[in-house]
C-alpha cells in the first residue's frame, strides 16, 4: 500500500555506497546500503546489550549497567565481563549512528534538499563519541567512558563533575546550559505561539503568520518570522550539544584541577595583577 | 571586518590555550570501573618532597641518660645522651636551619628557658609522639615527625588562625568569608574561614562535617542551615586542595554521606579531622599565653593545624615516605608533663634577661 503522495518522494538514485542494488523501500522505509548495515549493528549491538545484563547482578531495569573496563587496561580491548561488552557495544553504537546519519544524506539527496538534517544528527553522534572515544583515548584509558545504565551513567555524570570539585565553574558547561534552557525558552515560546494561532477562539478565525510576528513585535519588539525561529532553535540546539561535547573533553585533557581554580587566569590578567 | 573577526578568533584562541593544561596524565581508579571514580593529574603536577637524611648514624645508647646530662631536659629526659644529642641536630636541621640552635636556644646557658620557642618546642615534641603512638588511625605506620609540618621552615606554612568577628557597621561590605577566590575554598565561592568550628574547640564544641540527614523526611533532631552545609563544602573544598585530590577520592557522589559506598580514604580522612582536633586543642591552643604577637591570629590565637599543614598539596605527606623509625625518641610514650604555661622559674629567667639587655 502506498499512500497517494508518498510516489513523489520514492526517487531512485542519489545512493552514495551500493548503487541501485539496496536502492529499494521495506514497507514505508528506504533501506540502502546503510540502512542493511545501520540494522545489522543495531541488532548486534542491541543482544549484545541484553547478553550483557544477563551476565550482571540484576535485571531491575534502572539498576542494569555494562560498564567499560578499568582505567588499568589503558587503551587495549578487555575482557567481555571486565568491559569487553562496553567496547563492542559502543563500536556497534557508533556503527549504527553513523549509518543513520548516511541514510539521511541520501534521502536528502535523493529529494534535493541541503544536509542540515544529518548535519545536526551528527552534532548529536559527535557529543557520544566525544564522551566514549575522543575523550578516553585522549585521556589514555577506555575507563574514562561512560557506563551503559540508566542509574550508573549518572552516577558517572555526578562523579566526574566531582573530579573537578565544580563543574559549574567549567567556562564550556556555562556555554552548554545556557544553550540547552534557551533551546526549551525558545521551543515553549515558538510551540505557545503555534498552539495559539491554529486554536483560535471559537467563531473566529485561525490566525496568519503575519498575526503572529505582530504578536511578537508588540511582545518584544521583533519577530524573527516563520522561517527563522527554526534557524534560531537549530542554532541553539546545535551549540546546547556541542559545548556539552567541548565542556567534557576540556575536563581531563586540558584541565585536571578544580574548574573554580580555572578562573584565576582572569584574575592573573597583568591589567590589575 | 572580516580581518577584525579573523584577528579577535585567533587571539580568543590564543587566550584559551593559555589557560589549559594540556600534557601527559597520571590516572588512578578510586570506585568501581565506570563509575567515574577517578584522580587524573599532569604528570608534571607530581611533588617531590625531599626527606632530610639523619644528621648522622644514630649511636648506640650508652649509660646517660640526657636527663642525667643535662640540667632542664623535660619531654626528652628518658632518652639516651647520644640519641638526645642526634635528635637536636635533627631537629635544627627540620625547624630553623637557617636559626641554628640559637632559634630556641640561649647560647649562654642551653638550660634556659628563656627563649619561647623552647617551650613551645617541648609541646611540639610531645604532640609528635601522641600522634605517633594514638592517631596510628589516620598517620598508620608512617608517622610523623617536625619535618612533616616544617619542611625547613620556623613556622609551617600552611596554618590557620580563627576569623574575626563580622564588622557591624551596616553599610561596610561585608564578606562573611566567603566569595573570595582563596586556596583555603579552592577558589570557589564556599566559605573560607570555618575552620576554627571544625578543627578545635576554641568556638565551643566543634561542629559536625557531616550536614546529611539520615532519612529523607525531617527530623527535629537534625537541623542544618544551607550556611552550614556551604561550610562543610568549604571544608570539602580544603580537603581538596590540601591534598591535591578530587571529591571521589572519598566520595562516591551517588551519596557523599554513605559510607557503604565511599572510599577507604574518608574513614581515614574522618581519623585525621579527631586528630586536628587533638592537636589543636591538646598542643597548640594551650600555647596562647607563650607565643608572641607576631605568632598570633587577629583573634589573639596561635597558629593551628589543618590537613595542609602537614599533607601540603600531596595525598601522602612526603610521597608516603616514612621518617621516624631514624628518631625512635617520637615513638615513646609522652612524658608526664604539664603544658608549657611560663612558671615563676621561667618569669625569673626572663627578668633575668630584661636586666642583662638594660645594663
Amino acid at each position: 500500500m502506498l499512500l497517494s503522495f508518498e510516489r513523489k518522494y520514492r526517487v531512485r538514485g542519489g545512493t552514495l555506497i551500493g548503487g541501485d542494488l539496496f536502492d529499494f523501500w521495506f514497507g514505508p522505509f528506504y533501506v540502502g546500503f546503510f540502512g542493511v548495515v545501520g540494522t545489522i549493528f543495531t541488532l548486534l549491538g542491541t543482544m549484545l546489550i541484553f547478553y550483557a545484563a544477563s551476565q550482571g547482578a540484576t535485571w531491575n531495569p534502572w539498576l542494569i549497567s555494562i560498564a567499560p573496563p578499568d582505567l588499568s587496561y589503558g587503551l587495549a580491548l578487555a575482557p567481555l565481563k571486565e568491559g569487553g561488552f562496553w567496547q563492542v557495544i559502543t563500536v556497534c553504537a557508533i556503527i549504527s549512528f553513523v549509518c543513520w546519519a548516511m541514510r539521511e544524506v541520501e534521502i536528502c539527496r535523493k529529494l534535493g534538499m541541503g544536509y542540515h538534517v544529518p548535519v545536526a544528527f551528527g552534532v548529536a553522534i559527535f557529543a557520544y563519541v566525544t564522551l566514549v572515544v575522543i575523550r578516553p583515548l585522549m585521556l589514555g584509558a577506555w575507563g574514562h567512558g561512560f557506563p551503559y545504565g540508566i542509574f550508573s551513567h549518572l552516577d558517572w555524570v555526578s562523579n566526574v563533575g566531582y573530579q573537578y570539585l565544580h563543574f559549574h565553574y567549567n567556562p564550556a558547561h556555562m556555554l552548554a546550559v545556557s544553550f540547552f534552557f534557551t533551546t526549551t525558552l525558545a521551543l515553549a515560546l515558538h510551540g505557545a505561539l503555534v498552539l495559539s494561532a491554529v486554536n483560535p477562539a471559537k467563531g473566529e478565525e485561525v490566525k496568519s503568520p503575519e498575526h503572529e510576528d505582530t504578536f511578537f513585535r508588540d511582545l518584544i519588539g521583533y519577530s524573527v518570522g516563520t522561517l527563522g525561529i527554526h534557524r534560531v532553535g537549530l542554532l541553539l540546539a546545535l551549540n546546547a550539544g556541542f559545548w556539552s561535547a567541548i565542556c567534557i573533553v576540556i575536563s581531563g585533557p586540558f584541565w585536571t584541577r578544580g574548574w573554580p581554580e580555572w578562573w584565576t587566569w582572569w584574575l592573573n590578567l597583568p591589567i590589575w595583577s | 571586518m572580516h580581518k577584525a573577526l579573523a584577528l579577535t578568533g585567533v587571539a580568543a584562541a590564543a587566550l584559551a590555550l593559555v589557560a589549559c593544561e594540556p600534557g601527559p596524565k597520571t590516572l588512578e581508579q578510586s570506585g568501581y570501573r565506570g563509575t567515574g571514580m577517578a584522580q587524573v593529574n599532569l604528570d608534571s603536577a607530581a611533588i617531590v618532597a625531599e626527606v632530610p637524611a639523619p644528621p648522622y648514624d644514630l649511636p648506640p645508647p650508652g649509660e646517660v641518660t640526657a636527663g642525667e646530662a643535662y640540667e632542664n631536659v623535660q619531654v626528652l629526659s628518658n632518652i639516651s645522651r647520644e640519641e638526645f644529642d642526634y635528635f637536636m641536630a635533627a631537629i635544627t636541621e627540620w625547624v630553623s636551619p637557617e636559626e641554628g640552635c640559637n632559634y630556641c636556644h640561649n647560647p649562654a646557658n642551653m638550660a634556659s628557658d628563656e627563649v619561647y620557642t623552647k617551650a613551645v618546642a617541648r609541646s611540639m615534641i610531645q604532640m609528635n609522639q601522641k600522634v605517633n603512638i594514638s592517631w596510628d588511625s589516620h598517620v598508620k605506620d608512617t608517622g610523623v615527625t617536625c619535618w612533616t609540618c616544617h619542611r625547613g621552615n620556623p613556622v609551617p606554612e600552611n596554618y590557620y588562625t580563627l576569623a574575626g568577628a563580622p564588622s557591624g557597621n551596616p553599610i561596610e561590605r561585608k564578606v562573611n568569608g566567603q566569595n573570595m577566590p582563596v586556596p583555603a575554598s579552592a577558589f570557589s565561592s564556599l566559605p573560607y574561614e570555618s575552620f576554627g568550628s571544625y578543627f578545635g574547640s576554641d568556638l565551643g564544641e566543634p561542629m559536625s562535617v557531616r550536614v546529611s540527614g539520615v532519612s529523607m523526611h525531617p527530623q527535629e533532631d537534625h537541623e542544618v542551615t544551607t550556611m552550614e552545609a556551604e561550610q562543610t563544602y568549604g571544608l570539602m573544598m580544603h580537603f581538596s586542595e590540601s591534598l591535591g585530590v578530587n571529591c571521589v577520592h572519598c566520595h562516591n557522589s551517588q551519596n557523599f554521606a554513605d559510607w557503604s559506598i565511599s572510599g577507604p580514604a574518608r574513614v581515614q580522612a574522618w581519623h585525621g579531622v579527631q586528630m586536628v582536633r587533638d592537636v589543636n586543642d591538646g598542643y597548640i591552643s594551650p600555647l596562647a599565653g607563650i607565643f608572641p604577637e607576631n605568632r598570633l591570629g587577629a583573634e589573639g590565637d596561635p597558629f593551628k593545624v589543618q590537613c595542609g599543614t602537614c599533607h601540603q598539596g600531596q595525598n601522602k605527606p612526603m610521597g608516603g615516605v616514612s621518617m621516624v623509625a631514624d628518631y625512635p625518641a617520637l615513638l615513646r610514650e609522652p612524658l608526664d608533663f604539664t603544658a608549657p604555661i611560663l612558671d615563676e622559674a621561667d618569669d625569673e629567667d626572663a627578668a633575668a634577661v630584661e636586666i642583662a639587655a638594660a645594663s
